[in-house]
């Protein structure tokens, strides 16, 4: 999908959804330091990246956001100890499954952030808005738009 | 066939069962209905046949809360879905009485319909045991077709004849697959990413919101379905926007991924003919390729692998981009 | 529909300077269930919170939304604040537009656009909270200490002296850690044994402690408050009630003398016999059969120690034994050691016995060592005349495959400490150090190190040493980079000491995992704040102690054993404490009894039970799922799970987080 070169630069629409304890803490170290990513990115808090069930993320697709990343925190440092694992299967199982109907790769994403990773954090986010910029406007998860 | 009928009149008359689910004759010669069976008149309309494609494990969530035992007749497909019903804590086992029946594949209307077969009077040919064509007496005269071109698309990828659940097992069976059981899915993988998005939005988009594939699916026995949930602010009924049911569909087959069986009969009874085993088998495929070999129903004990891990599952990044792997 | 509160924070300039915050309170005032919007300076202040319930009183608000910094920082805090207003605390929601947006955003227009967001999803989600009510969970007022090294000793020894009840776990035959290897310590050099065996009497002595040596943690399960925690006692093969500690037993065995274990403790610089006790003053001084090496275990002959045992305390039959004990709260002390020098083959360590590591230093130059105090080569036993210090062996490492990234912060001070010492003892000793910094934050370290240099003439180099050569002569040949000078130094050495860098105990990964306890990349337990919450893991009832946090000398082992000792010494003394009431609960009328739930969930919260359900009009007996709120922690995993949507998760509902995509994605 090409970039709306129209009138102006195309500001993708991104929810991060980040667990309390690792990624959402390191989110806040990155804005203790001052790290910044572009503000297309909303977070969402989390208890645990095993709480994100793949409705959300297709409801935000649903709703007009153009990319969805989920945080959480490395494999085996769970808070809840197993939670991002049942995490990783169930994003491994939706991601190939939106690639599989045609959605461009790229438009979801998982990384495993820990709360002392502030600036993994930040460089994340960068990429990711890059990465959505270059893909453009999501029109194919967004059919049933409630811009209101 | 009537040693089947035979034998389910003899269990309700020593008082084994007190009735049974089978399959009775419905108003056309090519779609008979399950129905229950208790008195012995009641098996005047009894028919099992080529044409016999529904799955029955799921009337027994029901069925099985019922006075006294009920005994249903599974095929070999049906006891995989029974199985995982009995691991979902769905259906009391104690209260069934399942007879393996003989299969040797079911028929799918529609393929003769393309052939341009129609006004049929009555079938010939369709009965478990027998070898030969299919003979249509039709009001333009007598039509003929192999068994094999009538046969329903997930008959040729048949998991196995054999039933694994049974109290006992009458008639014979056959084999019946020819074909790999990935291919459709494999084909779909090659195409690019705009290929694809257009062959699923031109299926989906006949979607008429029927929940035919919801209601006959044996995973999907919920009693209150997410999308009927007004808790989760998912529910929907109208077909609002072409492309609307795409949500439902690809919700519905990940909430039975690596509980759905492949029994096929969601793809059997949409009325559009959607061809939704495309989305559960590409998470069968994934769920074999990523997690190891799975087959729902299989066994009772074994743990679904999506409430399952190991420390080392693949990351979500390799599992895309994989090309037709 | 809710009354809801908003509240926009300036938080000085932190916030207002990037985010239009008066603009933020013009635009949120009109959604749906706001009745009233206001903004301040500081709303964790005194005066902020008084606002808040002023407001709360007069417009009767059933909700509020604070539009401030994470709610990492203030959520209790105002949480705590509505409570005092008389209003349920968990209405209150907390929009981050700190950390996460006028902190990381340049321009303003943008920032505020996103701070009316994310207060937007705020407002949204609170107008589905429901009030919720804490439980309560009783205590049980014993801790455990993981590790018995002089941070698990200290904070042993400060939280029974408060009259609680504390387990040690110590998988060594004894306690004592890595201070007991040290000969002198810095910076008063005194005699690391002689200030630690006290301690470690007093342990073994103190009426409320009880010390689980030769033993491991091997399961954990429960949570604050309530921790059963499985021990493996392994089988000493002594009976440690009929031991006197004689010695006999390791005096006798054969292995002793001729046998070629390397002794642990001495870091294989010479041997010892099967049956030992690691140091003369080992507590407990009951020795342990080291059952892989042991001939009478390996070949059934032997058995001369069961024999010549005094107390017939030798038992070959023994066991390993697993106690289950409750505790209310567990201390992480389980050390350091120094990393493989196997990837460091240019300092030819593992080629030539006279390249040794500064903890093999120690055991040379302490008298109850391989050497009886006697400083000498271990290739031929002369006393050496060139020694050659090197600093950061591995430590500020670019190379993650090769080394570790940190500063070890010990090595500075101990090798001023060595070679003072080895000067002191053998004033004609020439002494070099080659280093990159040299680091000297504590009291009177300075002062330390400059002794070394200005006193005693220690020659210290900035430069790295690029090779080390063993010699056919039996010397060394140290070459390096003097980096001052800018030139190449070919220096001959009769003994080179390498300084190298310090690791969290290897096995510390499982214990984390076993405590979901945070441990970073480099295998350090990660504190809750780096500034203001050190000694506490993010997991409550966890706490830190010593090097398992990150490098640190003996002064602050010992302040740090102190500060986590008060932290649970704070737990221990409560009666109940309070548990989040953000738990799992399942709509019985929609549940299903798949029991997906229960096989996800960490804490074994879930059961089914066959309960009596009216379901419009329908009277039936359903097999449906219960959850445990004093087992609950909260996670989720099981409402991700449900189908069908039976089970949700209080303050985080699918409705909640679905409501709080809606307003994001508007």
């Amino acid at each position: 999908m090409p970039m709306n070169e129209e009138n102006k630069e195309f500001r993708p629409l991104i929810v991060a959804f980040c667990c309390n304890w690792c990624s959402y803490a390191g989110a806040d170290l990155a804005g203790s330091s001052r790290l910044s990513y572009p503000a297309d990115v909303k977070i969402i808090r989390v208890p645990c990246s095993g709480r994100v069930n793949p409705m959300f993320i297709l409801r935000a697709f649903e709703r007009g956001a153009d990319g969805v990343i989920i945080c959480g925190c490395h494999p085996g440092d769970c808070h809840y100890s197993t939670g991002n694992y049942y995490a990783r299967r169930r994003m491994a199982l939706l991601f190939s499954m939106l690639e599989y109907i045609g959605v461009e790769n790229g438009r979801t994403r998982v990384e495993w952030c820990s709360a002392a990773e502030g600036a993994k954090f930040s460089k994340t986010m960068n990429e990711f808005c890059e990465k959505i910029k270059s893909l453009g406007e999501n029109v194919r998860l967004g059919d049933l738009r409630c811009k209101n | 066939m009537q040693e089947l009928i035979n034998r389910l009149k003899e269990l309700i008359a020593d008082g084994t069962v007190v009735r049974a689910i089978g399959w009775k004759k419905g108003d056309m010669p090519y779609n008979p209905e399950p129905a229950y069976f208790e008195k012995p008149e009641d098996f005047d309309n009894f028919v099992y046949d080529g044409f016999c494609g529904a799955n029955l494990s799921k009337m027994m969530i029901e069925a099985a809360k019922l006075e006294g035992k009920t005994a249903v007749c599974l095929k070999p497909c049906d006891t995989y879905s029974f199985n995982q019903l009995i691991r979902e804590h769905r259906v009391n086992r104690e209260n069934t009485y399942i007879i393996g029946v003989g299969c040797r594949g079911k028929l799918d209307i529609e393929k003769a319909r393309k052939e341009g077969i129609k006004g049929i009077k009555s079938i010939a040919g369709v009965d478990i045991e027998g070898d030969g064509d299919v003979t249509f007496d039709t009001i333009y005269g007598e039509k003929k077709m192999a068994y094999k071109d009538l046969m329903l698309d997930r008959c040729h990828v048949c998991k196995g004849k054999d039933h694994v659940i049974f109290d006992e097992v009458i008639g014979e069976s056959k084999d019946t697959a020819d074909a790999d059981r990935f291919e459709e899915v494999i084909k779909i993988e090659k195409m690019t990413p705009e290929e694809r998005f257009a062959f699923f939005k031109s299926e989906l988009s006949k979607c008429i919101r029927c929940n035919a594939c919801r209601n006959v699916c044996p995973a999907c026995s919920c009693r209150k379905c997410v999308f009927d949930n007004t808790k989760f602010d998912s529910q929907q009924k109208a077909n609002v926007d072409s492309f609307e049911e795409k949500m439902f569909h690809i919700i519905r087959a990940f909430h039975v991924a690596g509980r759905c069986t492949d029994c096929g009969e969601c793809s059997r009874v949409c009325p559009e003919g959607i061809p939704l085993h495309l989305f559960n088998r590409k998470f069968i495929k994934d769920i074999d390729t990523f997690y190891g070999e799975f087959q729902a129903g299989k066994d009772p004990e074994a743990q679904s692998p999506l409430t399952d891990f190991t420390f080392d599952d693949l990351e979500p990044k390799d599992a895309v981009g994989r090309g037709d792997k | 529909m809710q009354k809801i509160g908003v509240f926009v924070c300036h938080c000085g300039t932190n916030i207002a300077a990037t985010v239009d915050v008066k603009k933020v309170v013009e635009l949120v005032r009109y959604e749906p269930g706001v009745v009233f919007a206001d903004d301040y300076m500081y709303m964790c202040s005194e005066a902020g919170q008084e606002k808040i319930i002023e407001a709360i009183k007069e417009y009767k608000l059933t909700g509020l939304v604070i539009c401030s910094c994470s709610p990492r920082m203030h959520e209790k805090t105002f949480r705590a604040c509505a409570e005092k207003a008389g209003l349920n605390p968990y209405m209150v929601e907390v929009a981050n537009i700190r950390e996460q947006c006028s902190w990381i955003h340049k321009d303003k227009e943008e920032a505020t656009k996103k701070a009316v967001i994310l207060a937007r999803a705020a407002i949204a989600k609170v107008n589905l909270n429901t009030p919720l009510k804490e439980g309560e969970s009783p205590v049980t007022k014993r801790a455990l200490v993981i590790g018995g090294g002089i941070a698990g000793i200290q904070t042993a020894l400060d939280i029974a002296d408060a009259g609680y009840e504390v387990d040690i776990v110590e998988k060594e035959p004894s306690i004592g850690g890595r201070m007991s290897q040290f000969d002198k310590t810095f910076p008063t050099l005194d005699c690391a044994s002689c200030i630690l065996t006290p301690k470690m009497v007093e342990v073994n002595q103190h009426p409320n402690i009880t010390l689980y040596t030769y033993s491991e943690v091997e399961k954990v399960s429960g949570y604050v408050g309530n921790f059963d925690v499985d021990i493996r006692k392994k089988a000493r093969s002594v009976d440690a009630d009929k031991c006197t500690g004689c010695g006999e037993c390791s005096a006798k065995c054969p292995l002793g003398k001729i046998g070629n274990i390397p002794s642990e403790f001495d870091r294989g610089l010479r041997n010892r016999p099967a049956i030992y006790m690691p140091f003369a003053q080992a507590v407990p001084a009951v020795p342990v059969i080291d059952r892989a090496n042991c001939t009478y275990f390996k070949t059934g002959k032997c058995g001369v120690c069961a024999k010549i045992c005094p107390s017939k305390a030798v038992d070959y039959e023994q066991q390993d034994e697993i106690v289950t004990v409750k505790y209310g709260a567990i201390v992480v002390a389980t050390g350091f050691d120094i990393i493989n020098l196997d990837k460091f083959g240019e300092y030819a360590y593992n080629e030539s016995p006279d390249v040794i590591t500064s903890i093999e230093l120690e055991r040379l130059m302490n008298a109850a060592g391989p050497t009886g105090g006697h400083l000498e080569r271990m290739s031929d036993h002369k006393q050496p005349k060139d020694i050659v210090f090197i600093q950061c062996v591995g430590s500020r490492c670019d190379s993650e495959e090769k080394g570790k990234p940190y500063c070890s912060k010990v090595c500075c001070m101990y090798t001023a400490k060595h070679a003072m010492l080895i000067k002191d003892h053998w004033p004609d000793t020439n002494i070099t150090v080659f280093y990159i910094d040299v680091r000297t934050p504590g009291k009177n370290f300075d002062e330390f190190y400059r002794r070394a240099v200005e006193q005693y003439h220690v020659n210290y180099i900035k430069g790295q040493v690029g090779k080390v050569k063993p010699q056919p002569d039996g010397t060394l040949l140290v070459q390096a980079a003097d980096l001052l000078d800018g030139k190449q130094i070919n220096m001959k050495a009769d003994m080179v000491v390498l300084a190298a860098a310090i690791e969290p105990n290897p096995g510390v990964r499982k214990i984390a995992t076993m405590l979901t306890a945070s441990i970073d990349n480099n295998n350090f337990l990660t504190e809750a704040h780096a500034k203001l919450r050190p000694v506490e893991s993010p997991t409550a009832g966890i706490f830190l102690s010593g090097m398992a946090q990150g490098p640190k000398d003996i002064p602050e082992t010992v302040s740090q054993a102190g500060a986590a000792a008060v932290k649970v010494i704070g737990l221990l003394a409560k009666d109940h404490l309070k548990t989040n009431p953000c738990t799992a609960q399942c709509d019985t009328l929609l549940c299903n009894g798949c029991s997906t739930c229960a096989n996800v969930c960490p804490y074994g919260a879930i059961t089914y039970d066959d309960v009596q359900v009216m379901d419009h009009g329908l009277r039936e007996t359903r097999r449906v799922a219960q959850v445990n709120l004093a087992l609950c922690q909260g996670c989720g995993a099981c409402t991700s799970a449900c189908p069908s949507g039976a089970m949700d998760l209080q303050g985080f509902s699918n409705r909640q987080i679905t409501t709080e995509v809606d307003a994001i994605c508007r």
